[in-house]
């Protein structure tokens, strides 16, 4: 009874699995085959990467690429800088109105930037950072979740570390750059991984923001080549689908513990 | 003020301002917005905009397709994220590949899984109806049909947001003391009552984490409309997100969007005071 209670599950397990990855490996199967095999599967089918040349050719991949790349390294450089010093205030100096302060940080975590969006984009207008990195950027820099992840880990620092480096003379900063950072690497890792897999992804924002393909990122220009408009077939549009998400996707299988264990103890916290 | 508290005040200094600027100010201005503007343009204090909200026909079928969406996807993706981590946590042989496939969608962007889902869709050529004629079904037009397109929208969401729960499930399940579970064998406890009466109640604080997850997702997630129905046919997938976008960007009702905005906001502040309230009491805290 056991033993078939265990097969079953294994079998709903591994379907599940298949399931859960088949859009993936469709993509695969539809880009590498010429295009009147996308719809019929033939083991016989040749090979061939006719549709990554086209797709290449049809959009500004490397244009896209780039802008991805910049927007995503820049928010999460300012980000790191900018938790790391609230974080550490947050968690280690007393001063009046802490909580409060923490509370309304924490306020973000629900009101998020992709709600407020309206409100967001006529202030960017007014300062003329539309079609900029910058305006891309500047929503999501002051982090709730990577203040409150960094305090979190600050807390759980010996107090003890702090006194000895004052005593060695250390400034705040110094003690932050020498003592608390480097206790905290894991947590930079784990933070550093969410952020980026969700500013290679993020759309709504960037949609709004962006105008042209100097500043457009990858997941709005896949938007506008996928477009039933474009005219593009499926065997390109999942090529060009696979050139978007394969540094990302790449990355992932490379790291893939050290990505699962970042989101597990990004989750914990 | 104490050396300690300036210090502190400086370095909050930079992060408040940006959270002055895009989070706090937008939010004010919203309501601002609301009732000092009509379509681009300000005005006197005016309460057009919320009773527009009162006989907006789309708006009240955009706020039950948005009710419909989270009432099933966020169940149904915590399930599924639970089963799977009980799955990937037990003894089964490869599941680190299970752990794999499931997680997988995760790191995708929504955009690109859209662009693969519109092909199983699609009425001709689509994987699911070329399924369904194996079994002489001639098939549906799935994001066509008013009645079936919200419904495909929450399959991909659920697909999508599934293995990103069951890490934390996961990350909860590898925390759980074994010796609880010899306690319950010695005692004579079946798996399904040890699940009943130990895994499930001690998995509440992380059950709680993801539902205000899911649930402000429920609210967000909207990228792969703009790929698949574009709120169609006929309004019947649009979502509330969605709905504000398209008034403030293609309708250029901003003081329109705004009012639908502060709707947005309350519903997420209520439901989220109301998940606070039902579950904190029910919680075990280690």
């Amino acid at each position: 009874m056991n033993k078939l209670t265990h097969s079953l599950s294994a079998v709903a397990a591994w379907s599940l699995g298949l399931i859960w990855i088949l859009p993936l490996l469709y993509a695969f199967w539809a880009a590498f085959h010429p295009a009147e095999f996308a719809t019929r599967f033939s083991l016989l089918a040749p090979l061939t990467l006719e549709h990554f040349y086209t797709a290449w050719e049809q959009a500004p991949f490397v244009r896209y690429m780039i802008n991805t790349l910049a927007i995503t390294l820049l928010i999460l450089s300012c980000q790191l800088v900018l938790c790391t010093l609230a974080g550490y205030a947050l968690a280690r100096l007393p001063f009046l109105g802490r909580g409060l302060v923490f509370g309304l940080i924490l306020l973000q975590l629900m009101v998020v930037p992709e709600i407020l969006i309206v409100e967001n984009y006529q202030t960017l207008a007014s300062i003329g950072a539309v079609d900029t990195y910058l305006g891309v950027a500047l929503p999501y820099l002051a982090s709730a979740f990577g203040i409150f992840l960094l305090r979190q880990t600050f807390k759980t620092i010996p107090q003890e570390l702090e006194d000895a480096a004052r005593l060695e003379g250390c400034s705040t900063l110094g003690v932050i750059w020498k003592v608390y950072v480097p206790l905290a690497k894991p947590t930079y890792l784990a933070f550093a991984l969410v952020s980026i897999s969700y500013h290679w992804n993020n759309f709504l924002w960037p949609l709004v923001i962006t105008n042209t393909s100097a500043s457009r990122p990858l997941t709005v220009g896949m938007a506008i080549f996928g477009a039933p408009e474009s005219g593009v077939d499926w065997s390109v549009i999942c090529a060009g689908t696979l050139i978007a998400v394969g540094p990302l996707l790449i990355l992932f299988l490379v790291f893939q513990r050290q990505f699962v264990q970042s989101f597990m103890r990004a989750g914990i916290k | 003020m104490s050396r300690h508290s300036v210090q502190a005040w400086l370095l909050l200094l930079p992060a408040l301002c940006l959270l002055m600027a895009f989070t706090y100010f937008p939010t004010v201005q919203t309501v601002w917005r609301s009732v000092f503007s009509l379509g681009t343009q300000p005005s006197d204090f005016t309460l057009e905009n919320y009773q527009f909200m009162m006989e907006d026909d789309v708006l009240h079928q955009v706020i039950v397709n948005t009710a419909l969406y989270a009432l099933f996807t966020v169940p149904l993706a915590i399930g599924i994220a639970l089963v799977m981590a009980l799955w990937v946590n037990s003894q089964m042989k490869g599941r680190g590949w299970l752990r794999l496939a499931y997680f997988t969608p995760t790191v995708l962007p929504m955009i690109a899984v859209a662009n693969i889902w519109l092909f199983f869709y699609s009425p001709e050529i689509g994987l699911l109806n070329q399924l369904l004629g194996l079994f002489e079904h001639r098939g549906y037009n799935w994001l066509g049909d008013p009645d079936l397109s919200l419904y495909c929208l929450m399959v991909i969401t659920v697909w999508k947001e599934a293995g990103f729960f069951m890490i934390f499930y996961l990350a909860a399940l590898q925390s759980l003391s074994p010796e609880l579970y010899q306690a319950a064998s010695i005692e004579g406890a079946g798996r399904w009552t040890q699940f009943r009466r130990i895994t499930f109640p001690l998995l509440m604080p992380t059950t709680l984490f993801i539902l205000v997850n899911a649930v402000l997702n429920a609210f967000k997630m909207v990228d792969h409309l703009f790929i698949l129905t574009k709120g169609g046919p006929n309004n019947a997938s649009n979502l509330l997100l969605y709905y504000i976008y398209e008034n403030a960007f293609s309708f250029f009702d901003t003081a329109y969007a705004a009012s639908l905005t502060l709707l947005l906001l309350l519903a997420l502040v209520a439901l989220a005071l109301l998940q606070f309230g039902v579950f904190e009491r029910r919680t075990h805290y280690r």
